[in-house]
């Protein structure tokens, strides 16, 4: 049983470039573009693992997060949030807020994909 | 018998006598022995210049004809002498602290030191005066008459006027001699007023004695005389010896006015006064004077009416009737105190009109027509001693000329009458400037003009009589036959004696334009000082002032100070002064207090109104010295201005503070903006970024294995690029346009092409989103003149966004052309479903990018971009809403663009 990752993330080339570098190392991909469905969406995917984007159409990738911390489902889901505002009060709001793992764009993509494996062992 | 020889050797004596009374008493004076000369006797006795030869021959006359109605003369005096003691007190307290000179002075220093009045008060009282002198040459000349008719045998008289002017002559000397002897800083004449209470003395002896001979000599004791009083009460006819109250209020009130009033008087009486204690004293003793004076004026009357021819004129009979009963002697001491009454009113009144002349028409007129220096450099006591000569022998040469013209005609009573109602005149201004703070110059001048223009129409013009300014029509039809101008039946009041008429009419419009012009009138600062000091000068105390002039002037001053008041006066005030202020030698520092008592000092000698201008003409300016103590007395008002210029202050620290306020909020507003945009610029150049490391990676590591996929992977980042690069451009494009360093390009361009080079540049996407443009060329023929690529860099913005944004299954966007008011307007509308409403505000803003169609390629700079540029040309572009689809407007001014003449 492969792990099933969902990208929730507005642009689509980062969307595509996620997509590819994730598929090639096994994982399912699943992806969301709007912010304000993304709660919703991540319930009923039930992924293993989220990467999200902060700046989103419709709703912020922090307000996410705090929703899916408050749901008891999704309270423990590993969740690696991508920013393009690399800003400190960035980070500090997003660990306040319960994130496993917080990266600035432009990323690598190996480290992408070595932290969700970290973040999923086994 | 009485030769004439005999007559005018007594006469000469008598002069000589007086001469020299007055030399020793100015001896006297010289070495301090001011004891005698100070006393309040002869103070009372000076105050006998009221009474002359009017009194002394006239009241006779007048109880002759009128019975004892020849008592309001001497009633209206003692009225005032008792009655109005406390205004007495305060006159002569506000004399001696003013160093009032005359009552032109007074009334000069009272009212802000104007001159005008000083002049006004001057020529009336010269007016008022010059028949009364003229009435006492006549009475010497009508009485060397009597003798010469009397005994005309051994008599030779052929000129009479001869005699008045010798009379004129000799008192113009004597007054010379004793009356500008020198200028004391008080104005006083120790020898004139010594002189004038020996002459007191005599008229006064003369009277009684005739009095004593009337009664016991000739009527046979005070009994019968007041029997024969009685008979002739009742034998005269009702109405001439019958006491009216109107007539007797009036004559009381006009003889009280005028003791105050005249100038003689207020001059013996204030300006001659040594203290208060001598007019405390004087209050009942100059009552009981007045009193002996009338004690026999009737029975003189009776007797002489019962006892001489028909015929006789009862004005002479102090005279006429010992020389009737042959009692040479007693006539002889009667002819003096005639003279006597006679020469003491003429010394005392030349005195004080040459004061008010010199002080207030001639030395004015010599300080402005001299140079600046001369009140230092040039003998002013030299000028002024010779402006005093001059003005009393003017004023004798007045009198003298009056009398010769008048003929001798009038009845001695009458003169009196009007010149008692023309000086009243100065009773309101006087009296109101003492008692009320709010009297001001304006009203004075206006009272005064009034009251002596009603005076000279109902008193004065009319009688001179037929023979005068107004013919007996005049007099009895009014002017142009205008009923209630008569002027002895003024507005329609007839039936009054002309001289109540006249009093009652000239004091209430007098009156009446004193209050009402002071009242409509504010006084000036001076005026209000010298008002209060006026007015409150029994609780005055003297006041230090602070601040000192330029002290270079002290000098000038000493210089001018010695000219004016004599060396030794001046440097004693010097001296003094500076001792006061704790200083060695004789240069005060020119305080404010100093300049007022040195002013007072000066104002003795020149008058207040030419001490304050000789004063001011070495401290520099007019009222350099005034306004100093202006500052100083008035400090209420210094506090006000204060606290108006804390106030503002105040209002100018609150406003500094709401614009620091003001200035730290659009501060902090511009470093949260710079947080966001730089938050932004980071988001927009990071996320490209983004796409083109990840895929330039994937391909690093190996790519995609499926080819398509790869060639798609290498265009992303292709397109990444190109987006990257302009948005570089466009913001560089808008910190250019932000911070003001673009150039413009100004060309003449018609406005189709404009629109065409944009369509054309925005061709490829037009096609690809497949967008129809509607125009209008013919109205897009206007020429503009502006920097037209810019423009068309905003067209092809707008042009793009309908493109891109417009989301209609068929796309429109149509291009609507109009000119109003000289402003070009283009409206971009696409048939699109628009900006929301709550968006529309902020859609020029940086990054304002509404949609998340990230592939639309734009960082959400331009419309921010077009604002700038618009701003840049002139014009504007707004968000147009109700339109239904997106719709921009852009205006452009047209002003300077002419329409034709372009290459």
């Amino acid at each position: 049983m492969t792990k099933q990752v969902l990208v929730i993330e507005d642009e689509p080339n980062i969307v595509a470039a996620i997509s590819f570098i994730l598929s090639r190392d096994g994982w399912t991909v699943g992806t969301h573009t709007n912010g304000e469905t993304a709660v919703q969406a991540v319930l009923d995917a039930k992924p293993d693992a989220l990467i999200l984007d902060v700046m989103l159409p419709g709703r912020s990738g922090y307000d996410i997060l705090q929703d899916l911390r408050a749901h008891d489902v999704t309270r423990r889901l590993p969740v690696l949030m991508l920013t393009a505002r690399g800003q400190r009060t960035d980070r500090e709001q997003a660990e306040r807020l319960g994130v496993n793992r917080f990266m600035t764009k432009p990323f690598s993509n190996a480290e992408v994909v070595e932290t969700l494996n970290e973040l999923l062992p086994g | 018998m009485l030769s004439f020889n005999t007559l005018v050797a007594v006469c000469l004596l008598y002069v000589m006598g007086l001469f020299l009374v007055a030399f020793a008493a100015d001896r006297s004076a010289a070495r301090d022995k001011r004891r005698l000369l100070s006393s309040p006797l002869i103070y009372t006795l000076s105050l006998s210049v009221y009474c002359t030869a009017w009194t002394f021959y006239g009241a006779v006359g007048y109880a002759a004809r009128s019975g004892l109605e020849f008592v309001t003369i001497y009633l209206g005096p003692t009225l005032v002498m008792i009655g109005w003691w406390w205004f007495l007190r305060k006159l002569v307290r506000v004399g001696r602290a003013q160093r009032v000179t005359s009552i032109a002075d007074l009334l000069s220093s009272r009212y802000g030191k104007s001159n005008l009045l000083g002049v006004i008060v001057t020529l009336s009282a010269v007016i008022g005066t010059t028949p009364y002198i003229a009435l006492q040459l006549q009475s010497v000349t009508l009485a060397f008459s009597v003798f010469a008719r009397d005994r005309s045998a051994g008599w030779n008289v052929p000129d009479l006027d001869a005699t008045a002017l010798w009379v004129a002559g000799g008192l113009a000397l004597f007054t010379i001699l004793f009356g500008t002897r020198n200028l004391d800083v008080n104005e006083r004449h120790h020898g004139v007023v010594t002189a004038i209470a020996v002459e007191a003395v005599v008229k006064l002896v003369a009277l009684l004695a005739v009095g004593v001979f009337v009664v016991w000599g000739i009527g046979g004791g005070p009994a019968n005389i007041a029997q024969t009083v009685d008979e002739a009460m009742r034998a005269t006819p009702k109405d001439a010896w019958t006491i009216t109250g109107g007539r007797w209020v009036g004559l009381t009130f006009l003889s009280a006015a005028a003791f105050l009033t005249l100038p003689r008087m207020f001059h013996v009486l204030v300006v001659e006064n040594p203290g208060e204690r001598q007019l405390a004293v004087a209050s009942w003793a100059f009552p009981a004077y007045l009193f002996l004076m009338s004690l026999f004026v009737l029975p003189i009357a009776v007797v002489g009416l019962g006892t001489l021819p028909a015929g006789e004129n009862p004005d002479l009979f102090v005279l006429t009737i010992p020389l009737h009963f042959d009692q040479d002697g007693l006539a002889m001491l009667s002819f003096l105190g005639g003279f006597s009454s006679a020469t003491s009113m003429v010394i005392v009144a030349s005195i004080a009109l040459a004061t008010m002349v010199s002080n207030h028409v001639i030395m004015p007129i010599w300080l402005s027509i001299r140079p600046k220096e001369a009140t230092v450099s040039g003998d002013v006591r030299q000028v002024l001693l010779a402006a005093r000569r001059l003005s009393i022998i003017g004023v004798l040469v007045l009198g003298y000329l009056y009398f010769r013209m008048s003929g001798g005609g009038t009845a001695l009573a009458a003169i009196g009458m009007i010149s008692f109602t023309g000086v009243a005149q100065v009773l309101p201004a006087m009296a109101g400037g003492l008692l009320w703070r709010g009297a001001s110059r304006n009203g004075a001048a206006a009272g005064l003009i009034t009251g002596f223009v009603v005076w000279a129409y109902t008193l004065f013009l009319p009688s001179f009589g037929d023979a005068g300014l107004m013919s007996a029509g005049f007099l009895a039809e009014g002017p142009f036959g205008i009923a209630w101008l008569k002027p002895q039946a003024l507005f329609g009041v007839s039936g009054l004696d002309p001289v109540v008429h006249a009093v009652f009419w000239s004091m209430i419009l007098n009156s009446f334009a004193f209050i009402g012009v002071s009242l409509m009138s504010f006084p000036g600062p001076l005026e209000r000082l010298q008002g209060a000091q006026f007015v409150n000068v029994l609780d005055h105390t003297h006041q230090t002032h602070g601040g000192v002039f330029p002290a270079a002037v002290a000098e000038d001053l000493l210089v001018m100070a010695q000219r004016t008041m004599g060396a030794d006066a001046a440097q004693n005030l010097f001296q003094t002064q500076a001792r006061a202020q704790g200083k060695e030698g004789y240069l005060p520092d020119t305080t404010p207090d100093f300049i007022a008592r040195l002013e007072r000092a000066l104002s003795g000698s020149v008058g207040a109104a030419t001490a304050h201008a000789m004063i001011a003409q070495i401290m520099g300016g007019a009222t350099v010295s005034v306004d100093d103590l202006m500052a100083v007395a008035d400090e209420t008002q210094q506090m006000l201005v204060y606290s108006s210029q804390l106030e503002e202050k105040q209002k100018e620290l609150t406003s500094t503070a709401r614009q620091l306020s003001a200035a730290n909020e659009k501060l902090t507003q511009l470093s949260i903006q710079k947080d966001a945009f730089l938050s932004q610029i980071s988001h927009e150049l990071r996320t490209p970024m983004t796409s083109i490391r990840a895929f330039s990676e994937i391909l690093r590591d190996g790519g995609a294995k499926d080819a398509q996929a790869a060639e798609q992977h290498a265009s992303i980042i292709h397109d990444e690029a190109l987006r990257l690069t302009r948005l570089l451009d466009d913001l560089l494009d808008l910190s250019v346009l932000e911070h003001g360093q673009v150039q413009l390009n100004p060309q003449r361009e018609v406005l189709s092409k404009v629109l065409d080079r944009a369509v054309a540049a925005t061709q490829s996407l037009i096609v690809a989103e497949d967008l129809r443009i509607h125009r209008d060329h013919a109205r897009e023929q206007i020429v503009i003149a502006t920097d037209t690529d810019r423009l068309a860099q905003v067209f092809i913005n707008l042009i793009a966004n309908a493109a891109k944004y417009g989301d209609a299954k068929y796309k429109r966007l149509t291009i609507r052309v109009s000119v109003r008011d000289g402003v070009l307007r283009l409206d971009f509308v696409d048939n699109g479903s628009g900006i929301p409403t709550e968006s529309q505000a902020m859609i020029f803003e940086k990054f304002a990018r509404l949609t998340d169609n990230a592939a639309a390629g734009g960082a959400g700079l331009g419309l921010a971009i077009c604002r700038e540029i618009m701003d840049r040309l002139g014009g504007a572009i707004t968000y147009l809403p109700g339109q239904r689809g997106a719709a921009f407007r852009v205006t452009l001014p047209l002003e300077k663009i002419p329409h034709h003449g372009w290459n």
